[in-house]
């Protein structure tokens, strides 16, 4: 009795040339995902991303707690950008249950967003500069980011996972004298950010490693429809902080940073752009923030919607439009919590960018698509 | 059927000798080495610097405290202290632990950490020794495909060949383990083993990632020893010589770097990349391809790779230090050995003395090395800083650099050779 395998999985012939490289898990250049990668000589020929592996079935779990108490598992995903994660969760939340918030507390969850979207910048930034080989890189932003994750600690109380978000403000009132601290600590990391210009945007050797590497197109930006730092670096000017601005983004002036290569250098310098960006936003959120008042409205336990209602809000993450659709059937519970993840539209670029790239190229091009593994997966 | 051993199978027995080689070399140069010393007391040797020196009449000593320094100065001159010992590989490993202890210190302050801390009394001096008792330590794993012999004996191949290499080198006025008329193309040859050394060791794994590593590590070696060999001709054709000793001693009023910069420039990058160095770390890409023909050595296998890397590039700073830099030539400011102790010290009513041992060392001697040490540790230092401050570069640009740019420069250094020499400025001697 012969056994025929179904097409798609009998062994194909394929050329000796070619070689199959299992990129990951287990690799120093991959993260939690494998990318099957096939080369010849230098060349990829094809190249089959492969993520999953870190899958924790975070929306189901949202299905069995109440509003309240899905807060400190769904900012999982991502850790270093826990804020941003929250945030449309509990904009979303907010317009379900009808709660008004408070105008402090719209402020200081601004600058909690701002600071995280940096601490998370900066963890990107190391393992791009670890990724191609500049170990300095990797050091110094996982250092000034302690400065941020200082200040987040005061704010929140926790160094990573802050759990600050909650719907109707946020959990806690800024400590005194936070905003003094806050402006003298943003203004350093701003000054020391503009130092890495000198030993990384600027280097010979890195600009002739990630120019004209992996180029995305405008209109492939688009059809792939990537977003965040990715759309931006090739060309497309969106940002939704700016386009679809939520709580008080509209009253700051934030300015959208775009570049036009496409390329690996250009994905990994507008990220660096918005850092910058963030720096400034935080320094007009102080100014206009007001000086007292509450930043909680006190919720009923176990708040509940009234009938069969839905709603999607979507912020600008540091990885770029983050999602959330919550659909509530009037009970404790959501029926249904579906994140929309930047990490996996920008993935979905990867296998065009990297087919005909050198090998040297692929951990730079993989990781300035600002993808996390943890995200994609949830 | 022998009752002895019932499934004994010369094949098999052989096979387990070779998968055993490491140890069996070990424990031969352990029981060796002292039957060696057993045999040199019977055996009658040469005189040596008035002493006749067998292991045996070394220890007279003991009975006559008088005879210390003698023998001290009989055992210098014998060629296992120069190999095991100064200009040797003692001396070598010496500068190769500093260098990695140098290595992360400045590296951590670079990247505002502290760098090995707690290891040791002061600053992690003694982190080196903790990561070599732990490599020691540790089991060594053989993929199961891998071609074990070669596998085996590539990292003992590879500190072998660096240790010849260091053996060129002349640290001071007579002070080199081999003098070798044809010193400069001795050492040419012992840079050609390294890419065959890693070739060997990466295919005989019979893994991808070590492949495509060792792949990288060959065309990085075979395409930057051409500049690098050419880069040298502008010394040789001004000095006349090959041999290393000569060539540190024609520069004794002024360094060659002084009149072929673009060949001390040109030799620097292909020695950086020789040694597979930051930005030149290819075939050790972490990133893309783990560690490179390094990812399947594991315990002591990678540490012996790891002290020849090391003892490497001592020997290339060293070789720098040698061709351009003047070697042991500097200014005289080690001071001379005190005459009253050499006629003897007068205490009150006795006099301590005379020594005829002493001095041990001569001053040019002490004053060479110092030179060199110093020249050496600068030329490391600049070995050492890319890695802070450059990312990786890719292998189209590396062999993009290597065979065009390179090599242009180092014909300009020659012809800025043969312009000197024939425009009379400079020639076998110095200056005319």
């Amino acid at each position: 009795m012969t056994f025929v395998l179904p097409p798609g999985l009998a062994l194909q012939k394929v050329d000796e040339r070619i070689m199959t490289l299992n990129v990951g898990p287990q690799h120093p250049g991959s993260g939690h995902m494998r990318i099957v990668v096939q080369i010849d000589g230098d060349y990829i020929v094809a190249c089959d991303p492969d993520p999953g592996y870190v899958h924790r079935g975070e929306e189901k779990m949202a299905e069995y707690r109440n509003y309240i108490t899905n807060i400190p598992h769904l900012e999982r995903p991502v850790i270093h950008d826990s804020c941003n994660v929250l945030y449309p969760y509990v904009l979303g939340a907010e317009e379900l249950l009808g709660i008004e918030v408070p105008e402090r507390a719209k402020y200081v969850r601004v600058i909690a967003s701002e600071l995280n979207r940096c601490i998370y910048i900066m963890y990107w930034l190391a393992i791009y500069g670890i990724f191609l080989g500049h170990s300095t890189m990797f050091m110094w932003p996982a250092g000034d980011r302690e400065l941020l994750i200082d200040l987040m600690e005061k704010m929140t109380g926790a160094r990573v996972t802050h759990a600050h978000f909650v719907p109707g403000g946020v959990r806690n009132d800024l400590p005194p004298n936070f905003e003094d601290v806050c402006l003298r600590q943003v203004n350093y990391f701003e000054k020391r950010i503009k130092e890495y210009a000198a030993v990384f945007y600027d280097n010979p050797i890195l600009i002739a490693r990630t120019k004209d590497t992996g180029i995305l197109s405008r209109q492939d930006a688009i059809r792939y429809g990537t977003t965040g730092s990715v759309l931006r670096a090739s060309g497309v000017d969106y940002d939704l902080r700016v386009k679809e601005p939520y709580d008080v983004y509209d009253e700051l002036d934030v300015h959208t940073n775009v570049m036009k290569e496409g390329d690996s250098y250009a994905r990994s310098k507008v990220p660096w752009f918005d850092m910058l960006e963030s720096c400034n936003i935080i320094r007009q959120a102080l100014q206009k923030m007001p000086k007292s008042g509450s930043v909680r409205v006190k919720l009923k336990p176990n708040p509940k919607t009234k009938g069969l209602e839905s709603v999607y809000k979507r912020v600008e993450s540091g990885r770029g439009s983050l999602g959330c659709y919550i659909v509530s059937d009037a009970k404790v519970e959501p029926y249904r919590v579906k994140l929309s993840v930047p990490s996996f539209r920008n993935l979905i670029a990867l296998p065009n960018l990297l087919r005909g790239e050198k090998l040297g190229n692929m951990p730079s091009v993989y990781w300035s698509l600002n993808y996390w593994p943890v995200e994609a997966d949830r | 059927m022998s009752v002895i051993a019932p499934k004994f199978k010369l094949s098999e027995f052989i096979k387990s000798l070779l998968d055993n080689i490491f140890w069996i070399i070990l424990i031969l140069v352990l029981i060796g080495l002292p039957a060696v010393m057993m045999i040199l007391f019977v055996i009658e040797m040469p005189v040596i610097d008035g002493e006749l020196l067998t292991p045996f009449l070394a220890f007279t000593w003991m009975a006559d405290p008088t005879r210390i320094l003698p023998v001290v100065h009989a055992f210098m001159a014998t060629d296992i202290f120069r190999v095991m010992a100064f200009p040797g590989f003692g001396f070598a490993a010496l500068l190769a632990a500093a260098t990695i202890f140098v290595e992360r210190k400045m590296l951590a302050k670079l990247q505002l950490r502290v760098g090995p801390f707690y290891c040791g009394k002061f600053e992690g001096i003694l982190q080196l020794m903790g990561d070599g008792l732990k490599l020691i330590s540790k089991e060594i794993i053989i993929p199961a495909k891998a071609d074990k012999p070669i596998f085996w004996a590539a990292p003992v191949l590879f500190v072998a060949a660096a240790a010849a290499f260091v053996a060129f080198i002349p640290v001071a006025p007579g002070w080199v383990v081999a003098d070798v008329e044809m010193g400069l193309l001795g050492v040419f040859a012992v840079i050609g083993f390294f890419p065959i050394i890693t070739i060997l060791s990466a295919w005989s794994a019979n893994s991808k990632f070590p492949f495509i590593g060792g792949i990288r590590a060959l065309f990085q070696m075979v395409s930057f020893e051409i500049p690098l060999i050419l880069s040298l001709l502008g010394v040789v054709m001004l000095t006349g010589s090959l041999n290393l000793s000569e060539i540190a001693a024609s520069q004794s009023s002024f360094p060659w770097i002084v009149f072929l910069p673009v060949g001390a420039i040109v030799f620097f990058i292909t020695m950086l990349a020789e040694l597979e160095r930051i930005p030149f770390d290819l075939p050790e890409a972490e990133s893309e391809i783990v560690a490179g023909w390094l990812t399947e050595l594991s315990g002591m296998m990678y540490g012996l790779v790891q002290l020849g890397t090391y003892l490497k590039l001592y020997a290339f700073a060293a070789l720098f230090v040698v061709l351009f830099l003047g070697g042991w030539n500097g200014p005289m400011v080690v001071p001379p050995f005190p005459v009253e102790i050499l006629e003897g010290i007068e205490m009150g009513p006795i006099t301590v003395g005379p020594f005829p041992g002493l001095p041990l060392f001569t001053q040019e001697m002490l004053n060479g090395t110092l030179w060199f040490v110093l020249k050496t540790a600068g030329i490391i230092f600049f070995i050492l800083l890319p890695r802070g401050v450059f990312p990786r570069i890719r292998v189209d640009m590396l062999l993009n650099l290597g065979w065009s740019k390179l090599i242009g420069l180092s014909f300009v250094n020659i012809f800025i050779a043969l312009g000197l020499l024939y425009a009379g400025v400079l020639g076998p001697g110095g200056l005319q």
